[in-house]
């Protein structure tokens, strides 16, 4: 296996609503290896997008608790002073943020950006630092660099700033980038022409990138492994062809069958009963998917569900992915059984 | 009889500029769009942001001010149609908008919300109108004393079910969806298609279906045309868009739809890589010398296409 | 940019238009004139006399007439005559538009100096003691009445610890243009400006401190914190001056305070200024000095916008258009 570049540990982030400490991400444990994009897929509120912010500790600290482990280059981001952490961030851990509309500073040139992490990490001329970002911004598929250097955000199209935010976060080199969302706020067009840039980088930086999208086709085209999400912990980690080919989890499947792919026909999507519980009344002891489940018996979950190692390199939460069926297929059986 | 004809449709905003601010050009926004509705059928209008699909939208309901064109709305043209005369035609149609968290007034409860347009139309009394939100609102699957709460305490799927609920309330002919589904995760935004597609049966919907996402349009369309900078690229059955896309611009969109087979990646970037290529070289031939689309041209009864300079 | 301010300039002219012919209107609406205004207490007028007065100087002309002749003489300098002092109105003002102006500037620049650290403060560092401190005297510089606050200080400054002089723009008995007559301009000036100065802040305190709260949570703040920019950068090169939109938009509303604000100032001080003036030209029925001074304040209103949307448009790019 390749290097590890990141390695977190059993983090769990608990936000502070009226007093008590709710953990939105609850005990999230994941490798990152070095070239290998590791996407992390589930629907809004799952905890996908606090577990980055956590890994960048972009958090409001007043409010928020960080327990466990995040280690990149052999140091635990989570025990660092803002300080040491500043010295990490942006040289290397690098972030690529949703709305390309909103994360750029409206009264700054692109140059003025795209150098400004080069401020802090790079010991450079300025001649050298804009020698570079020209460099960059070749890299990320801008044209005519020397005319978009001197321009600002809203002189851009929403692909073009994306390229910018892109070219933000590979300025020092990063070992380590973190995208969230990257190609949601996108054009169809645009998305396919980020998503084959980000791919096309990938080849020549050897970064390990975490993608966090709940987009399955996102995830299809770009990662290498895939963790889905659910109520705060992983239900389904797993190589992206096994995971295409064998989903296992039942939350994994009805995602899968909810999406008007170009396979399904005009039948039916699947529909996931209930909606996604909040993290204040979450129970946390049994299979937190079950309540989604009704026709699922009880037994087939297990008290307080382990990732179990079905196959090497795939992991699936609770026993009770082995008596899963969807509410359709049932109505098949008893009718099967009854004449 | 079609049930909604519309015919060389224009929305062009004005241009201020120079000392004076005059009006110096025109946006495009839609520039001569024409297409017919059946009854009972879901037409899908798809494109990207500023495309002109959502304005097309909105100037058929009368949300932006046609500034040429027809749309003739079983056989009465509302382009031309003062305020007081659409009224009438108006209440056959109805509009879905995209963000169920920002078109529902937080201030009113589901009550005065789907209530709404019956005040606008219709004189009733309060038990009446009662009672025909009850049987509504039961319609759409929200337990009948949810009629008094307020927008926030739903979920996004449950909110969009009320617009929908509103938007049927006065019984119309034709629904105007704009991105309905845009701002929904996977499995609510399957709910909600399923759900669209079970009332379109019970009501004798029609549905005009806006979205940008490519795989919804396929999955709930029949017809479907594909608009860029104002105008239709192509237009046909879902069968001849997605399986034969002949306007280079079509197959672009086709081949960004993400590939669900992690297998095949590389391939589909290839594909794109080559289309883009295509598409760069021969992007001029698609317009005339003003830069505007060539007109759609019938390939055949149910399949057109804006032809390229020197083709076919 | 410079095309940008020509044509901002160039609107003011019918702004200004507009302006001279609503005061001229509105004040001929008001009862009695100057005529009336003159003679007022002196019961040896006879109708006739005034009658006559008011032909000799064109008050019985129809208004048009009298709008025409006043602004084609104001464009070139001269406003009229005042009737209760007897000398040319812009003579009258020369003075007393020099210190208001001193003083206005002084309010001005004393404000944002405290205004623009305070809502700094506040806006950085929310739910501290310090930003309990700040909005507490925030809501205390709102709610006091200027005229309430500025007798107070009147008294405790001026009466009882006699650091400042009650009253008047200067001593009268130092020589001008000497160091001395410098400083006791500025001995006045003190106490009307602090007063005027420490209840002007509230909006700008609180616009700061609302814009700082709403930046810091913008999405390019996450980005500049993803690049590992140190906090104190993170307010001075990207909060900060997002955060100065809003009150270089506020300087056109805050000349308008200013106006209103010197009116009280300068009768509680006795500050001889044009707020003075104006109160005086009123119970006067002095015509044509009310509206002149009516008109300067408006042009002062229209020029602070006018400055406001230059300022704007220079640090803002996106107001940046030809």
């Amino acid at each position: 296996m390749a290097e590890t570049v990141l390695e977190i540990e059993n983090l769990r982030t608990s936000f502070n609503i009226k007093g008590n400490y709710y953990a939105a991400v609850d005990g999230v444990s994941l490798t990152v290896h070095k070239n290998e994009v590791v996407a992390i897929v589930g629907e809004s509120g799952c905890g996908k997008s606090a577990l980055a912010l956590s890994i960048i500790g972009l958090h409001n600290a007043k409010t928020t608790k960080l327990e466990g482990q995040v280690n990149l280059k052999e140091q635990n981001l989570l025990s660092l002073p803002v300080e040491k952490l500043n010295k990490i961030r942006g040289k290397d851990l690098g972030m690529i943020f949703q709305d390309p509309m909103t994360a750029l500073n409206p009264l700054a040139t692109i140059g003025r950006q795209i150098a400004e992490p080069m401020d802090y990490h790079m010991k450079l001329s300025s001649a050298a630092k804009k020698k570079r970002v020209l460099e960059l911004l070749g890299q990320v598929g801008i044209k005519d660099a020397n005319r978009i250097y001197k321009q600002y955000p809203h002189e851009l199209s929403g692909g073009m700033r994306q390229r910018v935010v892109i070219a933000i976060a590979l300025a020092c080199n990063p070992v380590m980038l973190i995208a969230d969302e990257p190609t949601t706020a996108l054009d169809v067009t645009i998305q396919a022409q980020i998503m084959d840039l980000m791919k096309e980088l990938q080849r020549i930086t050897d970064s390990g990138i975490i993608l966090i999208t709940h987009d399955l086709g996102v995830v299809a085209e770009m990662a290498n492994r895939v963790a889905v999400m659910y109520a705060g912990e992983f239900v389904e980690i797993a190589d992206v062809n096994t995971l295409f080919s064998n989903p296992l989890h039942p939350y994994t499947r009805s995602l899968l069958s909810s999406i008007p792919s170009n396979m399904t026909d005009k039948e039916e999507l699947h529909v996931i009963e209930g909606i996604v519980p909040s993290i204040q009344k979450l129970d946390r002891k049994g299979c937190r998917f079950a309540p989604r489940i009704p026709w699922i018996s009880e037994d087939a979950h297990e008290d307080n569900p382990t990732l179990h190692e079905v196959e090497p390199g795939h992991f699936v939460r609770c026993t009770c992915y082995k008596e899963f069926h969807f509410p359709e297929d049932q109505v098949e059986d008893e009718n099967y059984v009854t004449t | 009889m079609s049930l909604l004809n519309v015919k060389d449709l224009q929305v062009h905003f004005p241009i201020r500029g120079g000392f004076f601010r005059r009006v110096v050009d025109h946006v495009r926004a839609v520039d001569g769009v024409s297409f017919n509705l059946e009854p009972g059928e879901t037409y899908g209008l798809v494109g990207e942001s500023g495309c002109g699909k959502t304005t097309t939208g909105r100037a058929i309901i009368g949300l932006n001010k046609a500034t040429g064109g027809e749309v003739l709305f079983n056989g009465d043209n509302l382009a031309n149609m003062n305020g007081h005369d659409r009224r009438k035609h108006i209440r056959d149609i109805q509009m879905i908008f995209q963000d169920p968290y920002s078109s529902l007034n937080g201030r009113k409860n589901v009550l005065n919300i789907i209530a709404e347009p019956l005040r606008n139309f219709e004189r009733l009394s309060p038990k009446e109108e009662l009672t025909r939100v009850q049987n509504m609102i039961e319609r759409v699957g929200l337990s009948p004393e949810s009629i008094y709460k307020y927008p926030h305490q739903f979920s996004g799927g449950q909110r969009q079910r009320i617009g929908i609920a509103r938007a049927l309330m006065l019984n119309p002919k034709l629904i105007i969806a704009d991105e309905p589904v845009s701002a929904l995760d996977v499995s609510v935004q399957a709910q909600v298609l399923n759900f669209m597609q079970e009332i379109q049966k019970d009501f004798g919907l029609t549905y005009l279906f806006i979205s940008h996402d490519l795989g919804v349009i396929k999955h709930i369309c029949d017809r479907i045309g594909i608009m860029y900078k104002g105008r239709f690229v192509e237009e046909g059955t879902a069968e001849d868009v997605y399986n034969n896309p002949q306007h280079l611009y079509t197959k672009r969109l086709i081949a960004a739809i993400p590939e669900m087979d992690p297998a095949k990646r590389f391939e589909k970037m290839e594909l794109r890589k080559e289309i883009n290529n295509a598409y760069r070289k021969e992007y001029d031939s698609y317009f005339d010398k003003d830069g505007r689309m060539f007109d759609l041209k019938p390939l055949t009864p149910t399949h057109s296409v804006a032809v390229q300079k020197g083709g076919m | 940019m410079i095309k940008f301010i020509l044509r901002r300039t160039l609107i003011m002219i019918p702004q200004l238009l507009l302006l001279s012919l609503i005061i001229f209107v509105l004040a001929k609406q008001m009862p009695g004139d100057a005529v009336t205004g003159a003679f007022m207490g002196n019961p040896n007028a006879t109708p006739e006399q005034m009658e006559s007065i008011r032909e000799h100087y064109g008050l019985n002309d129809p208004w048009y007439v009298q709008y025409g002749n006043w602004i084609g003489k104001a464009v070139k300098g001269d406003l009229g005559q005042s009737y209760t002092h007897k000398q040319p109105v812009t003579h009258l003002l020369a003075g007393r538009v020099a210190n208001t102006v001193t003083l206005s500037l002084f309010v001005l620049i004393v404000t944002y100096a405290i205004a623009i650290p305070l809502g700094i403060i506040a806006g950085r560092w929310t739910d501290t003691w310090a930003d309990k401190l700040i909005v507490t005297y925030n809501y205390f510089s709102f709610a006091t009445p200027l005229f309430v606050f500025a007798l107070l200080m009147l008294f405790l400054f001026s009466f009882v610890l006699g650091w400042f002089p009650s009253g008047g723009s200067v001593d009268v008995r130092i020589e001008t243009g000497t160091w001395a007559y410098y400083v006791s301009k500025l001995k006045h000036l003190v106490l009307p400006g602090m007063s005027g100065a420490l209840l002007a802040t509230f909006g700008t305190i609180q616009y700061l401190r609302n814009d700082i709260i709403d930046t810091k949570l913008k999405d390019f703040v996450k980005t500049a914190r993803a690049k590992g920019v140190p906090e104190g950068k993170v307010y001075t090169r990207h909060i900060l001056r997002n955060s100065m939109l809003p009150i270089a938009a506020f300087l056109g509303y805050e000349v308008t305070g200013l106006i209103a604000g010197s009116i009280f100032l300068e009768m509680i001080f006795s500050y001889p200024g044009l707020g003075q003036l104006f109160i005086q030209s009123i119970t006067g029925r002095d015509f044509t000095v009310t509206t002149a001074i009516v008109m300067i304040s408006g042009t002062a209103v229209i020029v602070g916008t006018m400055l406001s949307d230059i300022i704007l448009s220079a640090i803002d790019p996106r107001i940046r258009i030809e």
